[in-house]
């Protein structure tokens, strides 16, 4: 993969902000998107839009293949079985939503438990918690090694006949940890429970494959792998999406209305209800085109250069507190630090004087925020545009950072 | 934009010897969180025939959110409510980046930076809003 010609691809980049070149570290929070999605979404909306599976119109036809083709190509890149098991969704949390209402509220009792970790980000937690409270489940904590890690020991001693699903981040958006889902599932699976997997922070950075993570549901959102805002997936083995209930209805869904009862279409069509995401599916199509084309394996592996020299070199200034584990192999894709007692913010502004952009904040996941006692971390992110000079350009920053306020606060 | 114009020496005075921190007995108790970011402030109050008595302030969050808090007591301590409620009006507004007498704000107008860096106003003005949730409660 050539960086160089890669990022010619992307318009936004090609900008000064504050006088500075961009420098765009937050692709965790959002990826920037390629002249070939926002080509597709201008070609899908001047030549081809109409509503779907409805009209006996060109337009209607138009539309409606491709959009059904969006399906094939998200299902193709993630392995699923048949395309029939990708929903689309709004994003990872109406995915993970759907899960919580479809599945574990039908088919969750009192006295079953739900198996996940305090690293999760508030959209695979709250579900869970509001999904326990109105069928009486109990959510179980994995505790995280002092590293962040999760330990499979932990793992297996959280899991017992008791456990019904298991929810469980593939990549932490904070720590950049890769969790092994893999065998977490299998786990899941010896005491007959579903294993569900937030991808929302893997999916856009390494080749996920659900028949072989074996997986119940997989959640992710479209905008974060290139494509445009609004759109994400759901993906669910047929046994558990066959018996699932619509979590919404309405047109587009339903198969026959009567006056008191009504039948729905099949899955996925029954999860989609009213006029579906037709251009977001299209552009998410075209993001994944745009992945496959270079190669997810390829994508990890820049990403994960960048994340060990990134991890290097912010080590190497006096006073920065790298969060998450040392070793790079078990990282993805991002590194989230705090400098000196400096609250993350004002390092942020800092940075974006100088043309960097990072997230500051707690990353919606509060309850880790506690566990690392700390209000707020930094946390710069890296996709298949970022170089080594983007990396060196934060580095330098967060020193001038330093000693601005160094010098600020006397 | 330049740094040295939102981290003024006045504001980086206040946020390492925040003023009037603590607690307070009895009071008005407004605690306020900026859910998206996570600065929090509790602040107490007490308000005796109409004039704001005594204020202190407990928290965490960046130098711009506990300068402007500790900067706020020191502006409302010993004031009218109507008028702490003027200076609200008028520090919001100089917030928005509108034309504010600066006598009117005293010190406070050490903050007028912040109104050129969008993402930071809110942190300068979750003090002011936990301070006018706090005057605007039914007297004790």
């Amino acid at each position: 993969m050539n960086v160089l010609e890669v990022r010619k691809d992307f318009p936004i980049l090609q900008q000064q902000i504050n006088g500075h070149p961009l420098v765009y570290l937050d692709s965790a929070a959002s990826s920037q998107k390629p002249r070939q999605v926002i080509e597709a979404l201008k070609h899908y909306y001047e030549t081809n839009h109409s509503n779907v599976h409805r009209g006996v119109h060109t337009l209607g036809s138009r539309a409606t293949e491709a959009y059904e083709l969006a399906r094939e190509k998200v299902a193709r890149f993630i392995n699923a079985p048949s395309a029939e098991q990708v929903i689309f969704t709004r994003g990872t949390t109406e995915s993970l939503n759907m899960v919580a209402y479809g599945y574990a509220r039908a088919f969750l009792k009192e006295g079953d438990e739900i198996v996940l970790t305090p690293a999760e980000h508030h959209a695979n937690l709250v579900p869970w918690q509001q999904a326990a409270k109105a069928t009486g489940a109990t959510l179980k904590y994995v505790p995280l090694q002092p590293d962040g890690t999760v330990s499979l020991d932990d793992v297996k001693q959280a899991i017992s006949s008791k456990t019904k699903l298991v929810a469980m981040a593939h990549v932490s958006n904070v720590l950049g940890t890769i969790n092994p889902v893999k065998e977490i599932a299998a786990m899941a699976h010896q005491v007959g429970a579903v294993m569900v997997v937030d991808g929302a922070q893997s999916v856009p950075h390494m080749p996920v494959d659900v028949q072989d993570l074996d997986c119940d549901f997989l959640a992710f959102s479209g905008h974060k792998m290139l494509g445009p805002t609004g759109v994400g997936v759901l993906y669910g083995k047929r046994k558990w999406l066959d018996i699932m209930e619509p979590t919404y209805f309405g047109g587009e869904m339903i198969d026959v209305v009567e006056l008191y009862d009504s039948t729905w279409k099949d899955t996925p069509w029954k999860f989609e209800g009213g006029t579906p995401i037709i251009a977001g599916a299209i552009g998410l199509a075209a993001a994944v085109d745009y992945l496959s084309d270079i190669g997810m394996e390829e994508i990890r592996q820049h990403d994960h250069r960048l994340t060990a020299y990134a991890l290097e070199q912010l080590k190497s200034v006096e006073g920065v507190t790298v969060y998450g584990p040392e070793d790079s192999r078990q990282r993805c894709g991002l590194v989230t630090f705090n400098l000196l007692s400096i609250h993350a913010h004002d390092v942020s502004t800092v940075l974006d004087s100088e043309g960097i952009a990072i997230r500051a904040g707690h990353h919606c996941a509060q309850p880790l925020m506690r566990i690392l006692k700390v209000p707020s971390t930094a946390r710069a992110s890296f996709y298949l545009y970022n170089t080594e000079a983007d990396v060196d350009a934060l580095v330098a920053s967060v020193r001038t950072a330093k000693e601005f306020f160094q010098h600020a606060l006397g | 934009m330049h740094l040295d114009d939102l981290y003024r020496q006045v504001i980086m005075d206040h946020y390492q010897h925040p003023r009037n921190q603590g607690e307070l007995d009895g009071g008005i108790k407004v605690d306020l969180k900026n859910p998206s970011c996570g600065d929090e402030i509790s602040l107490r109050l007490k308000v005796e025939d109409g004039i704001v008595r005594d204020v202190r302030f407990q928290g965490s969050g960046c130098s711009i959110s506990m300068a402007s808090a500790s900067m706020m007591t020191e502006a409302v301590k010993g004031q009218p409510v109507d008028k702490v409620l003027e200076l609200n009006k008028a520090f919001r507004a100089m917030m928005k980046g509108e034309d504010v007498d600066p006598d009117e704000l005293g010190d406070l107008e050490a903050l007028h930076g912040v109104s050129k860096f969008p993402a930071r106003i809110k942190c300068a003005t979750l003090a002011w809003q936990a301070l006018e949730k706090g005057v605007q409660e039914p007297r004790q």
